[in-house]
């Protein structure tokens, strides 16, 4: 048989038809789902009369509305508790596998509760009516983000329409020099290739700088393929990938266990497989990275500055910039070192995982966010995360520093709770996106990482995280 | 699902590339629980002077003069004529949502983002690509001639002005082209293969069982 890459074995495995022209009908393993994209999927599927065709498939929490303090009051919008409430009344009504509600021990971000329930497992196809679904592709899973139409698709045939996309390769070989995370080469990666680099495309990470990455820190890569316009991001399965599962509550046990190791273990890109597209990047060479504009592509090294639009020759290029420097409020060629800020923000499904939470501690231990920053909040990324940084002493940490240590969910990330940015102000950010708007209307959005926003918080300004330590 | 086949109408140019679904409809319109009723939020940031929050009397809200859809000249708009990688960001499904119950039937754009352009289709609304140089030439002609107005006929694939002046070729999925065609409803399409799918499913999980 010819090579195939690890994209075309997932997707061979999942193929149930395929038409003439490439349409083809893909079965979905895993059904992930929460309260803003489902409710009208429900709805359709009621109205039509059908039922969910394998309740087994489906994993749901609620995670985007939830408040993120004072939970024995509930959800006091009345809005965001309408939708809860339906995602409530749907589970109880069709199902599911696993349901991890508001206030559960269990509930978290989608994305982080599916790996760490072991609910997420390498070669399944995994979907959910959410654009970070990539962030599963860790696990060499097919995992993309779909809308509430295929939402209620996967749920009334357990299939998705579909077609194959083009296969790029991302090889960051080398070593990432110490300061410099995961978040800091995906976010590299998006700086070169641009937002649109990576479209039609799945992308599968590789090279010697993502095999030494943690599963954590290749969730992080995989969770931002979106923001390179890919549809899927990927990483082989190696011994790390068979260890993070081993013992999970959802992974197989025993017999089964063995079996789907020997299976996982082929889950990698043969010898020679070919791809449509390849990146080579040197890890060695990236430095910590800091967004300076609207886009995850506007990203700068935290020893530049905030480029000039004059400088720039293509005229659409040049306007966008003049626009995002406007909204951000930053005049060209200042250090991005001399940036300053008024929020800081740690949590997100790309960076809100026990590892980032050490991450981030081992910056602030025994120091004081600085007095200019109004807010620093450490939002995890579950119920089970949360345990876990307590058990290690992590909140003290961060509570001594001046941090405030809240409730999980998705939080500021997207400001559908309370959490947001007020017009005007300015937040490292570890989440994805610093679109206008995206943490509070008028609010501005730099993206790092863990450890860049910690070394923020206690500068007051921008500073590369290696000089503190 | 509402059919399209040819379609004539007023085109609204949104000079802007990378729009994201989030200024398509942003976020604090996400809590409904309805698929209907978000056209009167679409581009609410740029759209409105004043924030806006779910359940809003739109007669009560500061209209921003200068954004695009608020000119009396693009009033009754059903072409959307904009830059590449529209969509971007979020996949909800409200932005197509909000831009159809809007008004709008087709969107031009040298290029779109991948799950925004098939919720698109969804939802009988047709993402139409087209290149860098036709869309210029649009733009150009958009800003010259009040009132201008593209027919889409579906069937040919082309995009044309009455007069003759314009004319564009485009491609379409020939499955998508059929299904907007006929209005076709993707889950009644797909269980037609309920079958094999049942059959796909008992070897999938006897070879996977821990699935
Ligand atoms: S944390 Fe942010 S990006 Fe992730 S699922 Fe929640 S809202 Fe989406």
């Amino acid at each position: 048989m010819h090579a195939r890459t690890l994209y075309d074995k997932l997707w061979d495995s999942h193929l149930v038809r395929e038409e003439g022209d490439g349409t083809a009908l893909m079965y979905i393993d895993r059904h992930l789902v929460h309260e803003v994209t489902s409710p009208q999927a429900y709805e359709g599927l009621r109205l039509a009369g059908r039922t969910p065709w394998r309740v087994e498939s489906i994993v749901a929490t609620a995670d985007h509305n939830t408040p993120t303090t004072h939970w024995d009051e509930g959800i006091r919008d009345p809005v965001s508790r309408t939708q809860v409430d339906a995602l409530d009344a749907n589970i109880r009504r069709y199902g599911a596998k696993a349901y991890f509600p508001f206030r559960d021990r269990r509930q978290g971000i989608v994305h982080v509760i599916g790996p760490e329930n072991g609910a997420t497992l390498p070669g399944m196809t995994v979907v959910c009516g959410d654009s970070h679904t990539s962030t599963h592709g860790a696990f060499a899973a097919l995992a993309f983000g779909i809308g509430t139409s295929e939402v209620e698709h996967v749920l009334a045939t357990q299939c998705l329409i579909t077609k194959k996309s083009k296969s790029m390769l991302i090889r960051a070989d080398g070593r990432l020099a110490r300061g410099v995370t995961a978040k800091d080469l995906v976010l590299a990666v998006i700086g070169r290739i641009g937002t649109a680099g990576g479209t039609g495309h799945a992308i599968e990470f590789a090279g010697d700088a993502v095999r030494a990455l943690s599963m954590e820190g290749r969730m992080t890569m995989c969770n931002m393929s979106i923001e390179a316009g890919a549809r899927a991001g990927m990483v082989a399965v190696d011994q790390r990938t068979i260890d993070y599962l081993d013992g999970r509550a959802y992974s197989p046990k025993g017999d089964l266990w063995t079996r789907a190791v020997a299976y996982w273990r082929t889950l990698v890109s043969d010898e020679g497989a070919r791809f449509d597209a390849t990146q080579l990047f040197d890890a060695a060479s990236i430095k910590p990275q800091v967004t300076w504009g609207t886009s995850p592509e506007m990203v700068a090294s935290i020893d530049d500055r905030v480029p000039d639009p004059d400088r720039e020759r293509d005229s659409e290029r040049r306007e966008g910039m003049a626009r995002a420097l406007e909204y951000m409020g930053l005049e060209p060629n200042v250090p991005i070192a001399d940036i300053r800020i008024d929020k800081v923000f740690i949590g997100s499904c790309t960076n809100s995982r026990i590892e980032d939470l050490r991450e981030a501690a081992s910056v602030v231990r025994g120091r004081r966010v600085a007095s200019n920053v109004r807010l620093a909040m450490v939002v995890p990324g579950s119920g089970l995360v949360k345990a876990q940084a307590e058990a290690e002493g992590l909140d003290r940490t961060f509570r001594d520093a001046g941090f405030e240590w809240r409730e999980p969910g998705c939080s500021m990330c997207l400001a559908m709770n309370d959490d947001r940015l007020e017009p005007g102000e300015r937040c490292a950010s570890t989440s994805n996106r610093n679109f206008e708007g995206r943490q509070g209307a008028g609010g501005r959005t730099h993206l790092v990482s863990p450890a860049m926003a910690a070394a923020a918080a206690l500068a007051g300004h921008f500073v590369d995280v290696r000089r503190l330590s | 699902m509402q059919t399209f086949t040819v379609h004539k109408g007023i085109v609204a140019p949104l000079d802007r590339a990378n729009v994201d679904t989030d200024a398509i409809i942003p976020k604090q319109f996400l809590k409904s629980i309805r698929r209907s009723g978000f056209g009167v939020n679409l581009f609410d940031a740029w759209r409105y002077t004043d924030h806006g929050e779910p359940g809003m009397e739109p007669s009560t809200r500061h209209p921003n003069a200068d954004f695009v859809l608020n000119q009396p000249r693009y009033k009754g708009a059903s072409i959307l004529l904009t830059r590449r990688n529209f969509g971007c960001g979020s996949s909800r499904e409200h932005a197509p949502w909000a831009l159809a119950d809007y008004g709008f039937r087709a969107l031009i754009a040298p290029s779109y983002a991948d799950i925004f352009f098939n919720n698109c289709f969804k939802n009988g609304l047709l993402p139409i690509v087209l290149s860098e140089s036709a869309v210029d030439r649009l733009f150009a002609d958009v800003a010259v001639f009040p009132g201008f107005a593209l027919t889409i006929d579906l069937p040919s694939q082309t995009v044309r002005t009455d007069d003759g002046s314009l004319s564009f070729a485009f491609d379409v999925d020939p499955f998508r082209k059929q299904c907007l065609l006929n209005g076709w409803d993707d889950i009644g399409l797909t269980l037609r293969h309920a079958n094999e799918i049942r059959a796909f499913e008992a070897q999938h999980l006897a070879g996977q069982p821990w699935l």
